[in-house]
């Protein structure tokens, strides 16, 4: 009798073994799988070189409105993979490219050509024409991506939204040129 | 007869007649009969709706960026009384926020956290949480412009988590930008994953009540003590009490009904929420707010210093949850009455008001600039009549150079920083030739974009802003002396 309930707290616990063993393996992908989007390309990333446009398309000395399609992007996307950036023709190859998204959390900065400023809607962030924080709440200055000039076109390197964490790759000096306010 | 028959035959096979016979009549105590203990049935019956015509919204609303924005144009005005779903939804959800706030505050004044309920307070923390997820993610789905700039401040707040920062970001949208994955993420959190936690949270905490029995209600001197506590309780409800059903319910009920006859109004007479502008992010003629539970957010994160900003806005919701969910351990014993406990009556009349406060000033938001008011709002006639060409000159100035994004003039302009009508008994023409050039205070510096002739036309305007009675500032130890930048002085 004693021997026969033994045997059953044997099986049972054999059964709570066989489905934590299968609970974990069925583990591994699941959370593999909601983890998916944060590495790609073994932790290489979203961004690669995409074409804005040729250099006649920014007239130097003005900063200009370019919208590319996100080199990641889904069908299913409709307008939102389309992005919008900034970009300034200092002279020849020389160019500053700006996220739309102000440093301070995301919204969408207009540039006035009149007054030479960056105005962010929501919090009130401003920024000069070289991008550097001119006033409001904004950390840093604006987001640059990291650009070429290849065969008379205007590359960057972009696919991912900047963030305080991910501020799209090393950050371009620009202290010795562009226009520096208080310099 | 016929459907008594029907009825017991169910019964014979369901065996459920007698426990909910018992949970309707089960005794409260008389006091609890109250007009205060309403909000809880009500949350609940709001939760309920929201089910109803969140499924209903389902059949129609299509979860894909490209298609989304245009299923809720086709439920607005395609399908019939497809906008008066969404109203209700959408008011439906405010209401929602509204009162779970009004339950929570009601249950903290009357301290019915304490002993033997702990546990009911941190379940209804979870569904505090899950509400306000439920408000963001709905919020996310109507995917117009204003969802699109709010999880773009959503993804800023997150990336500023130290080391794992841009993981979270990529892991919130899915992917590397707010897209197709993004919404399909939203739509599974706000339709499966976050209402099925509702669902066991509710029922769990429901179910608690009904054990635990209602809280009774707090007598100044009537100490709660886990010694005595559940005896004390039984003999309130056994001398003294009454069946839910009908003694307390009636109340409930009628609440109940009046809220949703709320809800139904203000869907009837105000519509839905939107959607504004379609979800493209090149469109940047926008003005992204949040909805009304996150308003109060919306002005908390304008007004913080910059240099604190990052550390209230992670460390402080930490710091807040851990607060709630330690309260009934801090205090399970004691005095329930708020007439013997005045900090929880300070800290909800404080809540409340900054609460309401910052949703008004929020409304208001004083610190985003005008866009377009510098293209766009006069300068007011008066202002301008009699003046030299110099200073109409600067008025030019003034508007080419967007300074009335952010300066008001004649109540017209951005309220960013001061208004300009009477600058000039304010600053001298010296601190606004420094004001104007090197900036400081919110106001960036203008020295670099502006030509000295400019500058001069500039504070010879502003110098004229003053009212007709006032003389304008002026420096002390010039006094007297003609200002030398100015050219000369216009007749005042």
């Amino acid at each position: 009798m004693s021997d026969d309930v033994s045997r059953r707290n044997v099986l049972f616990r054999l059964g709570v073994l066989v489905n934590g063993a299968v609970a974990a393996l069925l583990a591994v992908p699941i959370v593999g799988y909601l983890l998916a989007p944060v590495r790609r390309n073994g932790g290489v990333g979203y961004m690669s070189w995409i074409t804005l446009g040729t250099l006649g398309e920014f007239p130097e000395g003005q900063t200009r409105m370019a919208t590319f399609r996100n080199p990641f992007r889904r069908p299913w996307d409709g307008q939102t993979a389309d992005i919008p950036c900034w970009v300034r023709h200092l002279e020849g190859e020389n160019f500053q490219v700006f996220a739309i998204n102000c440093a301070h959390l995301g919204c969408p900065v207009r540039w006035f050509p009149q007054s030479e400023l960056f105005m962010c809607p929501c919090h009130g962030g401003v920024y000069y024409a070289d991008g550097s924080r001119a006033s409001g709440p904004p950390p840093r200055a604006l987001f640059q991506y990291p650009y070429k000039v290849e065969n008379g076109q205007l590359m960057i390197l972009a696919g991912q939204i900047p963030t305080l964490a991910q501020p799209l790759g090393p950050q371009v000096q620009t202290a010795d040129r562009g226009r520096m306010p208080c310099a | 007869m016929r459907l008594k028959a029907l009825g017991e035959w169910f019964d014979q096979r369901l065996k459920l007649g007698t426990p909910i016979r018992e949970v309707a009549t089960h005794h409260v105590p008389r006091s609890t009969a109250s007009w205060c203990y309403v909000f809880g049935s009500a949350a609940l019956t709001l939760f309920i709706i929201q089910v109803v015509t969140g499924i209903l919204l389902a059949i129609t609303y299509v979860p894909s960026a490209a298609e989304a924005w245009n299923s809720l144009q086709t439920l607005n005005h395609g399908l019939t009384l497809g906008w008066f779903l969404r109203g209700v939804h959408g008011w439906g959800s405010n209401f929602m926020v509204v009162v779970v706030a009004i339950h929570m505050a009601q249950v903290f004044l009357f301290g019915a956290y304490k002993y033997p309920r702990e546990l009911t307070w941190i379940l209804g923390v979870f569904l505090l949480i899950c509400t306000l997820g439920m408000a963001f993610t709905g919020q996310v789905l109507r995917f117009d412009q204003d969802a699109y700039w709010g999880l773009g401040i959503g993804v800023a707040i997150v990336g500023r988590v130290p080391l794992v920062g841009g993981a979270l970001v990529n892991l919130l949208l899915g992917g590397p930008i707010i897209a197709g994955d993004t919404l399909s993420r939203f739509f599974a959190l706000h339709v499966f994953v976050i209402p099925g936690l509702l669902i066991v949270f509710v029922t769990l905490h429901v179910l608690m009540v009904v054990t635990l029995g209602v809280n009774d209600w707090p007598m100044p001197g009537r100490v709660v003590r886990r010694e005595t506590y559940l005896k004390e309780y039984a003999e309130l409800t056994h001398k003294e009490g009454v069946p839910f059903v009908p003694a307390a319910i009636w109340k409930d009920m009628f609440f109940s009904a009046c809220v949703l006859l709320a809800v139904t109004a203000c869907a009837a007479f105000f519509g839905p929420f939107g959607p504004t502008g379609v979800p493209d992010p090149t469109i940047i003629q926008t003005n992204p707010r949040p909805d009304l539970p996150f308003q109060w957010l919306f002005a908390v994160l304008s007004l913080l210093p910059p240099s604190t900003e990052t550390v209230i806005i992670l460390v402080g919701p930490v710091i807040l949850l851990v607060a709630l969910f330690l309260l009934p351990f801090y205090s399970g014993e004691g005095e329930k009455s708020w007439r013997r406990r005045p900090f929880p009556v300070l800290i909800v009349l404080l809540v409340g008001v900054a609460l309401v406060v910052l949703t008004r000033l929020a409304v208001r938001s004083p610190w985003s600039p005008v866009m377009d008011a510098w293209g766009g709002d006069p300068v007011p006639p008066e202002y301008l009549r009699g003046r030299s060409a110099l200073e109409l000159q600067g008025a030019l100035v003034l508007q080419d150079k967007q300074c009335r994004n952010c300066h008001a003039l004649g109540g017209l302009g951005g309220r960013r920083g001061p208004a300009l009508d009477s600058v000039a008994v304010r600053l001298t023409p010296d601190q606004l030739i420094r004001q104007v050039i090197q900036g400081g205070g919110n106001m960036p510096a203008y020295g670099k974009n502006l030509r000295p002739a400019q500058v001069t036309a500039l504070v010879a305007f502003l110098e004229t802003l003053h009212p007709p009675g006032q003389r304008p500032a002026q420096d002390a130890s010039q006094a007297g002396l003609p200002s030398p930048d100015l050219g000369s002085p216009a007749p005042r």
